[in-house]
């Protein structure tokens, strides 16, 4: 009785996700409908879930390796040779992680020093600056900005650049603003790199999601990154396997050999379950991923056209599945946006700001949705904006 | 182009505005394109799925199964194109398995539908036998879900 929990003061100090602050509002209202979420409205192809229900129906509940299948790890391998021509040592260099997020965690805390400083590129997901933070490092945002189409400049990284910078984090394609790093830009920014000794963990949990001409490439792939950079992928995104929380990370073998220590530590292995799954989505999922690219490609068209056309211009994405569309027009906070039209159109959308200060004056909507819900909210986020046009 | 065959297959009504900004392309070029499919007969028409149940007509439908003898230059199509002319008759398909051809008849009433089986179907020469399926329910029609709304149960993040 009267016992004080003494709970660890930086966690203490966290902000909880500001994603999950507004959803949590719009959760309490009936009729909202939601432009919010950000995980792919298709459920996993039918032939993965399957080679995760016959490894159940075969009774393989048991862990696997710490590192993950060896034949997922192969089926990585390969797969990226394949798709971003990045060779890997399965046996040493890849390890499988519950989602790519576990993967960030783990990247974090295997490099990051107390009083160390960890560049991150914003707006961009909520989780590097908190996870900086409980690894005791300093995390430090760099701003992008719509006019370089939310691309990391050379200048800018070079201005955040101090002799304590230990990381660079590298959120490409980018949630929320659907920015890329098309290969002239990473050379420019390496450029930059190879003057310091700073690392990097690229997380291209979206590199599947790429619109246009070009597909994604990988910081990794530029001459001399592959030794200094963790590349962090996942089947979450691309795949629509959210919930089986499988994600890997590819890195130089004195990091993995680290990096799995934490690992095997704090969660033994990835669900064996969907390992399984993840090894047909590796062998077997290309057509899938191309089909939803498709679908996403069309919804994405459509919206960035209502958007500008209904006064709030929009940079058109290049990857992921978010459009980040300026608010100005109205004069309002994103906070202050977002809030009224759940309360007065019953739409969610969330505030740029959950995705760091520069977020500000932004939202972030996903099409993860049918065309037929896009049109609905679309409708009545242009209602919205006629009423609120500042003069 | 096939993707704008697909969007249209999804909703017929997206204009051709919508269309060209969907796949990036002219309106001129979705408009030809439709064009031609028109012409060649790729796209045989355009009907909105309408769920009767939720509105005052009385609608019934059945399938009937239909065992025919061929006739010896036509085999099936003679039949087929005598059965597809009757009104009541909303679509027709050969089949492979236990029965020849599938017609999908609506009418009024049940009463009608059977009528309509035993006076005008049952009679034509090449018809053997006729097996006559009422529908009672219909949860999906042709991709669309009739039973209440899709509930979304993704969480956040």
């Amino acid at each position: 009785m009267g016992y004080q929990i003494r709970v660890n003061k930086t966690l203490e100090r966290l902000r909880p996700s500001g994603i999950r602050r507004f959803f949590d509002i719009a959760c309490e209202m009936d009729d909202v409908i939601s432009l919010s979420i950000g995980e792919p409205d298709f459920s996993t192809p039918w032939h993965i879930r399957e080679k995760g229900i016959s490894s159940l129906e075969d009774g393989k509940t048991w862990y696997t390796p710490n590192s993950g299948l060896m034949k997922l790890r192969e089926s990585i391998a390969e797969y990226t040779q394949r798709d971003k021509g990045l060779v890997y040592d399965p046996h040493s260099e890849i390890l499988v992680t519950v989602g790519g997020s576990e993967a960030i965690d783990l990247g974090i805390r295997s490099l990051v020093q107390p009083g160390d400083e960890v560049l991150i590129p914003e707006p961009s997901f909520v989780c590097y600056s908190p996870l900086t933070e409980m690894a005791g490092g300093i995390p430090v945002p760099i701003v992008t900005k719509a006019e370089d189409s939310f691309r990391l400049t050379p200048e800018a990284l070079r201005a955040a650049i101090t002799p304590r910078t230990r990381v660079l984090i590298f959120p490409f394609p980018n949630n929320p603003t659907g920015g890329i790093m098309r290969r002239e830009h990473l050379e420019k920014i390496v450029g930059v790199l190879k003057e310091t000794d700073i690392f990097v963990l690229s997380d291209e949990i979206y590199g599947e999601l790429t619109y246009g001409e070009s597909a994604h490439v990988s910081i990794a792939s530029i001459d001399g990154m592959q030794e200094r950079t963790m590349l962090i992928s996942g089947f979450s995104k691309a795949f629509a396997m959210t919930g089986w929380r499988l994600g890997y990370a590819c890195g130089p073998k004195a990091l993995m050999e680290q990096v799995i220590k934490l690992h095997q530590y704090a969660l033994m292995c990835a669900p064996t379950t969907a390992q399984y799954a993840a090894i047909e989505a590796m062998e077997h999922g290309q057509n899938d991923v191309e089909e939803m690219r498709a679908e996403y490609d069309i919804r994405r068209r459509y919206i960035v056209d209502r958007l500008c056309s209904m006064g709030l211009p929009c940079f058109e994405p290049e990857g992921a599945f978010y459009v980040f569309p300026s608010i100005a027009v109205t004069g309002m906070t994103s906070e202050e946006f977002c809030q009224r039209l759940l309360k007065e159109k019953s739409v969610a959308v969330v505030p740029g700001t959950a995705f760091g200060d520069s977020g500000e004056g932004f939202v972030r909507i996903s099409y993860c949705y049918s065309l037929k819900h896009i049109t609905e909210a679309l409708d009545r986020i242009e209602r919205f904006v006629e009423e609120n046009k500042a003069v | 182009m096939e993707k704008l065959l697909k969007l249209l297959d999804n909703n017929a009504r997206l204009t051709n505005a919508q269309l060209a900004v969907m796949l990036g392309c002219t309106e001129n070029e979705v408009s030809d394109r439709i064009a031609q499919w028109e012409r060649d007969g790729v796209i045989r028409g355009y009907k909105a799925i309408i769920d009767w149940e939720r509105t005052d007509r009385a609608y019934v439908t059945a399938l009937i199964e239909l065992r025919v003898t061929p006739k010896p230059d036509l085999g099936f199509e003679g039949i087929a194109e005598r059965v597809m002319r009757f009104e009541e008759v909303e679509s027709v398909y050969l089949m492979s398995g236990g029965y020849d051809l599938a017609v999908i008849v609506s009418g009024r009433t049940f009463k009608d539908i059977a009528m309509f089986v035993a006076k005008r179907l049952s009679t034509l020469d090449s018809v053997l036998s006729t097996a006559t399926h009422f529908v009672l329910r219909r949860y999906k029609d042709r991709g669309v879900i009739f039973l209440g709304e899709e509930k979304d149960e993704r969480g956040v993040l």
